[in-house]
């Protein structure tokens, strides 16, 4: 651990409201301790702005420890910055070096509008998670929780797609501005559980379409696993492909509901 | 200042104009990737194909025109001369036109779901060069298979084409430098698009799986080699004069 | 401090409700003698839920399930970011699948036990029955817990707990479970029984006739001010851990929700009861935003020590065994370095206040995983810590392979809340509190893996049912039009304080105000308190508070996202509120849990509670703004767990 302080320059995007012009301000940023995380980094600086009188920088975050998927912008170009599997929360500012200039730009995808500077809507993953993202268990009708064994590979592979924070850095990362993995991963999680066998087939036709609304398609690039702070693969995005097509074929009303 | 606004994007975001019309199959952009997929097999088939076939340059003349008479003789005589050949190339005009329209209707939708770029635009992470440029080496092979086929099927574009007579057309194609050079960039053109496309057709397929995944990058670059080794060799021996 | 000792169980204001019966039968015999909702009826009631963690969204969900129409709000801009996401260890259950001597009666005695005596038995015993249900549950809905190779579900031990009746899904079990119930709650949203506000901040409760009868709330992107009617309101909003600024909470958690519903008459319980945990990372610098929590299950393998030498600034490998002090393990060896949190936090901060603290700051300890590693093998510890490690070298760019990890305490869990009764319903009829909002079960000190569980018995299957008894009586009212006076009232109060806020016009922003709050807090409330302390405190906070009433400085305007007028309303609640707790902690001479008086302490040190004179639950009545609050007493009796003096000596 070295404790050091480094002077950066700020290239930061600045947008009034939603329908506002938006454009880059520059702004100083001296003195920043490299123990810093890389909000903390921002707070600092809004703290001097509100010093000088000038609004501070809107940015998304809440709790800071990398799972609650609030926090998320493109520094230099890449979706939670230059550090792999890290949430732009967990980044500290030892990763960069005195005199850097960092470019800060909100996520941008046609179904991800700009709120203000760098909060951006990402409710159309909500939109998607309500078509179909969920296994119909009403409360109280749950059987006993060990009546169903589950292999241990299945529930550690079901738990890898799951732990998907909903960043949305997937999206701002794609070229295609697509969110597969996103829901490749939620759509992973619940079809390889048991549990979740009687809908597999409407979940993963539902989802797909719902997330066809408002995103684009996957051209296989891999950038989305590359920034996904979860590290979630892209393996489930050949599930879900799978599970759709088979889904397309599925005579449901006559058809066994399983494989 | 800001303005007050009262436009509140995340209240709902179904209103905005879907991205996605229609609820076929084909109509889905997952739908679209299969028609990829499964077109992109049929083509790769083909050029495989295509390269073998053309191999019979370094056997000379006759063997090279006996293949080409005999592309136009199989099925013959249960059925009438070319037919087949005539359905082999419908089928490959089909899967080529499919392949386009899917692509097309991917393109747009994707333009239409991300309209802004970054400012700084940082190295890719992961997408390599050849997955950036599918749309710019597709069109490079499309605009060469249209010349190739005025040049060498319909000889169109081939002041000395003679029908029947292949090899004597190949090698009357390639002494002209031009042609030789366009025919080996659109190789190299055809070699980029098979390196991600035959990578990436499992994953469009659904037929990722972490037990063969590696192996998958493998079978994508032998193959390109392969095919694009192959048809390269062929303008190279012409102006190398192996073959004349 | 006004001291109005109410006689107890007979006050009208605190009458809890407790079913008769033998503790076993009471949740039985009560669900069968409460009224019920016929279901064509269901959909003639509206209901607000306020909060999206695991207590709002399983009751959204459930209650969406059952046909009501409920309204559902989040300041997050979406559901599945509220801060219960983040618990990492895991989530307690009676099952007994280990087949070693758990059961509900077990999880029942201790947690009361492990509460201090200070949380109501009927209550606790109820958590423990439904604990059950709540894994089957959870399983149905796809919670990927952790299993065994023959597929069945895992548990560990947790917390010194000597059961092993925990389910965990790797370090994220909260994250699971939360996203489970908001699965479930995206669902009735889609079949339109729950509707959904996102980025909608609730800023004051409505109350008119004397029962909650709506919520005013304001809308984060624009500005706008909305009433919202209902027949029921549900807070589920979060306990108030960031009035000492650091803390594990998320940013944005606050107590606004519940403190305005307090100023609108539910009495508050128990403010002082608040959690610290041992095992967090210092803060490393004067800009740290927050702590970040390091799962208790560390303390199963490593050890905790400091230099003898309060002045060795050797690098720790290079401190010989015999200078060390292996503090917990000294000072209680039956337990050593699984004592229970609040004991674990008082020792360390003992050696830090000593001048023996470790790092740049002086401001941690050790713990040491070098024998561990030795012992078991660094292949044993990565699977076992493997991500921990990771998420403390990414923080703080050192390996716990290499050097050892140093830790502190931080406010973590607040186990006080809004007063409610068995069926969670506040002091005002209506308004029900549900999870770490309200202040029920956990007592004055909270077991580990007990608040996961407690946000989900009350979302799925307590307040369901209570919720239904109390609208039972309602049926063919109307919920009041928002255009009655007591909504357009509040909804000028919501509109003037935010005006006043932008008006200031000072110096200092509300982060600076926020930040010297909780330092006050911390130093005199954290830890360990002292009547002088809290005295001190008591003094400083009102010069604060006018400062930032004449020196805050929030800039923009009302109607567009603004995320220094969000903080400056919910830190103004905090100056408000810090008082309550200070308050609190003053007038419980008793040490009990979280809350240690440095005046009731044994010749060891250790916390000496007074069950004679303090048994009861503190309820505080708001009596205006430059008046005392009340204190009501709910006496607490215990019946089924004689209390003792915990020792872990």
């Amino acid at each position: 651990m070295s404790e050091q302080v480094i002077n950066l320059t700020l290239k930061v995007w600045r947008q009034p409201g939603p329908d506002a012009e938006g454009e880059f301000k520059e702004y100083d940023a001296p003195g920043i301790n490299t123990e810093m995380s890389f909000l903390e980094m921002l707070d600092v600086v809004n703290e001097r702005l509100i010093e000088r009188g000038e609004e501070p920088i809107a940015f998304d975050h809440d709790c800071r420890e990398g799972i609650c998927g609030s926090c998320g912008m493109i520094i230099n170009g890449q979706a939670h910055g230059p550090m792999r599997n890290t949430a732009t929360c967990q980044l500290h500012m030892r990763k960069f070096a005195d005199g850097d200039t960092i470019v800060i730009e909100p996520f941008r995808a046609t179904a991800f509008p700009v709120i203000r500077d760098l909060v951006v809507n990402r409710s159309a993953f909500d939109r998607i998670i309500e078509a179909g993202g969920y296994i119909t268990a009403p409360t109280g009708s749950a059987p006993e929780a060990n009546l169903i064994p589950v292999p241990k590979e299945v529930a550690d592979t079901a738990f890898d797609a799951a732990a998907c924070i909903g960043c949305g850095a997937c999206v701002a990362a794609c070229p295609n501005g697509a969110a597969q993995l996103f829901t490749a991963a939620k759509v992973a999680h619940l079809n390889l559980l048991p549990q979740g066998q009687p809908e597999r087939w409407t979940r993963v036709q539902a989802m797909v379409d719902e997330m066809e609304a408002h995103f684009g398609s996957c051209s296989n690039h891999r950038e989305c696993e590359a920034v996904c702070p979860k590290g979630i693969s892209i393996d489930f995005i050949a599930m879900m492909n799978r599970d759709y097509l088979k889904a397309q074929f599925k005579n449901r009303r006559l058809a066994s509901q399983s494989g | 200042m800001a303005q007050a606004t009262k436009t509140r994007p995340d209240a709902d975001p179904t209103q905005q104009r879907p991205l996605r019309r229609g609820r076929g199959l084909y109509s889905s952009a997952v739908g679209k990737k299969y028609v990829m997929a499964i077109t992109g097999i049929v083509l790769m088939g083909y050029v495989l194909a295509h390269m073998v076939g053309n191999l019979k340059l370094y056997q000379g003349a006759e063997h090279m025109n006996a293949y080409g008479e005999w592309l136009r003789e199989i099925g013959e005589p249960a059925a009438p001369r070319e037919f087949l050949l005539w359905v082999m190339r419908v089928a490959l005009i089909s899967a080529a036109l499919l392949h386009l329209h899917a692509a097309w209707g991917l393109t747009r939708l994707n333009w239409a779901a991300r309209q802004k770029r970054y400012a700084k635009r940082s190295d890719y992470i992961a997408a390599d060069f050849a997955s950036r440029t599918m749309r710019w080496s597709g069109i490079i092979v499309l605009a060469f298979v249209l010349f190739h086929l005025a040049d060498l099927t319909f000889g169109t574009a081939n002041p000395d084409f003679e029908y029947g007579l292949v090899y004597q057309n190949v090698v009357a194609s390639f002494e002209r430098p031009v042609v030789a050079v366009f025919y080996i960039v659109a190789n190299l053109a055809l070699g980029v698009h098979l390196y991600h496309g035959a990578w990436s057709i499992f994953q469009s397929l659904g037929a990722a799986n972490p037990r063969f995944n590696a192996l998958r990058r493998g079978f994508a670059i032998a193959f390109t080699l392969v095919v694009v080794g192959g048809n390269v060799s062929f303008p190279i021996a012409v102006m190398t004069g192996v073959v004349s | 401090m006004t001291l109005t000792d109410t006689p107890g169980a007979g006050s009208s204001l605190l009458d809890a409700r407790i079913p008769d019966g033998p503790i076993h039968e009471k949740w039985d015999n009560h669900r069968f003698s409460m009224k019920l909702v016929n279901p064509n009826n269901k959909r003639r009631f509206e209901i607000i839920i306020v909060g999206t963690g695991l207590a709002g969204a399983s009751a959204a969900a459930t209650l969406g399930e059952l046909g009501y129409r409920v309204k559902v709000f989040t300041y997050h801009d979406s559901p599945r970011r509220a801060h219960s996401i983040a618990a990492q260890g895991g989530i307690n259950a009676a099952k007994n699948y280990r087949n070693d001597g758990d059961s509900i009666h077990r999880l029942f005695y201790d947690t009361v036990k492990g509460g201090d005596y200070r949380a109501r038995e009927a209550n606790v015993y109820r958590l423990a029955q439904v604990s059950v249900e709540i894994i089957d549950q959870c399983v149905a809905q796809g919670v990927p817990f952790a299993r065994e190779y023959g597929g069945l579900l895992d548990n560990r031990s947790f917390g010194g707990a000597q059961v092993s009746r925990t389910f965990y899904a790797r370090g994220q079990t909260g994250q699971q479970l939360l996203l489970g119930a908001y699965q479930a709650m995206a669902r009735q949203v889609k079949l339109g029984t729950v509707e959904l506000h996102t980025r909608s901040e609730m800023l004051d409760l409505v109350v008119v006739d004397g029962r909650a009868a709506g919520i005013v709330v304001r809308d984060m992107v624009t500005g706008e001010i909305t009433s919202h009617a209902a027949h029921a309101v549900v807070l589920c909003t979060g306990g108030y851990g960031n009035v000492f600024f650091l803390s594990t909470n998320a940013k944005a958690s606050n107590t606004t929700a519940i403190w305005r519903a307090h100023k609108k008459g539910a009495l508050f319980a128990n403010p002082c009861y608040t959690q610290i945990h041992p095992t967090c990372i210092p803060a490393s610098d004067e800009f740290q935003s927050k702590l970040t929590l390091m799962s208790e299950s560390l303390r199963n393998d490593g050890r905790i020590w400091v230099p003898v030498n309060p002045d060795d600034t050797r690098s720790p490998d290079q401190i010989p065994e015999d200078e060390r002090d292996y503090f917990l393990e000294r000072m209680y060896p039956a337990f050593g370095n699984l004592v229970p949190r609040d004991v674990a936090s008082r020792a360390a901060k003992r050696m830090v206040d000593e001048g023996r603290g470790v790092g740049p700051r002086k401001n941690g300890v050790y713990l040491d995983f070098a024998g561990a590693i030795e012992r078991l093998g660094r292949q044993v510890i990565e699977e076992r810590y493997g991500n921990l490690f990771e998420m403390y070298d990414r923080i703080t760019d050192e390996s716990p392979y290499e050097v050892p990890m140093r830790i502190y305490p931080a406010v973590h869990y607040t186990m006080g809340g809004l007063w409610v009764d068995y069926n969670l319903m506040s002091t005002i009829p209506g308004l029900y509190v549900a999870g770490e909002a309200n202040f029920s079960d956990h007592g004055a000190n909270r077991l580990g893996a007990s608040a996961l569980m407690q946000g989900l018995a009350d979302g799925y299957f307590i307040l369901p049912y209570t919720i239904g008894d109390y609208l039972a009586g309602m049926l063919g009212t109307q919920a009041p039009p928002t255009d009655h006076p007591a909504f357009r009232e509040a909804e000028t109060g919501v509109r003037d304080m935010t005006q006043r806020l932008l008006s200031i016009g000072g110096t200092r922003s509300v982060d600076w105000f926020h930040r010297e709050l909780g330092r006050i807090c911390w130093e005199y409330c954290g830890m360990a308190r002292s009547r002088e302390g809290l005295e001190k405190a008591l003094s400083e906070i009102p010069a604060l508070e006018a400062e930032f009433w004449n020196d805050l400085r929030v800039l923009g305007s009302a109607d567009t996202l603004n995320q220094s007028l969000e903080k400056a309303g919910r830190v103004a609640d905090y100056f408000e509120f810090a008082k309550l707790m200070i308050g609190d902690a003053l007038h419980r001479e008793e040490s009990c849990g979280g809350h240690f008086r440095v005046e009731h302490q044994t010749e060891d040190g250790e916390a000496q509670r007074n069950d004679d004179d303090f048994a009861y639950v503190a309820a505080w009545e708001y009596a205006g703004p430059d008046r005392d609050p009340v204190l009501h007493k709910e006496p607490l009796e215990f019946e089924y767990v004689i209390p003792t003096q915990r020792s872990y000596k």
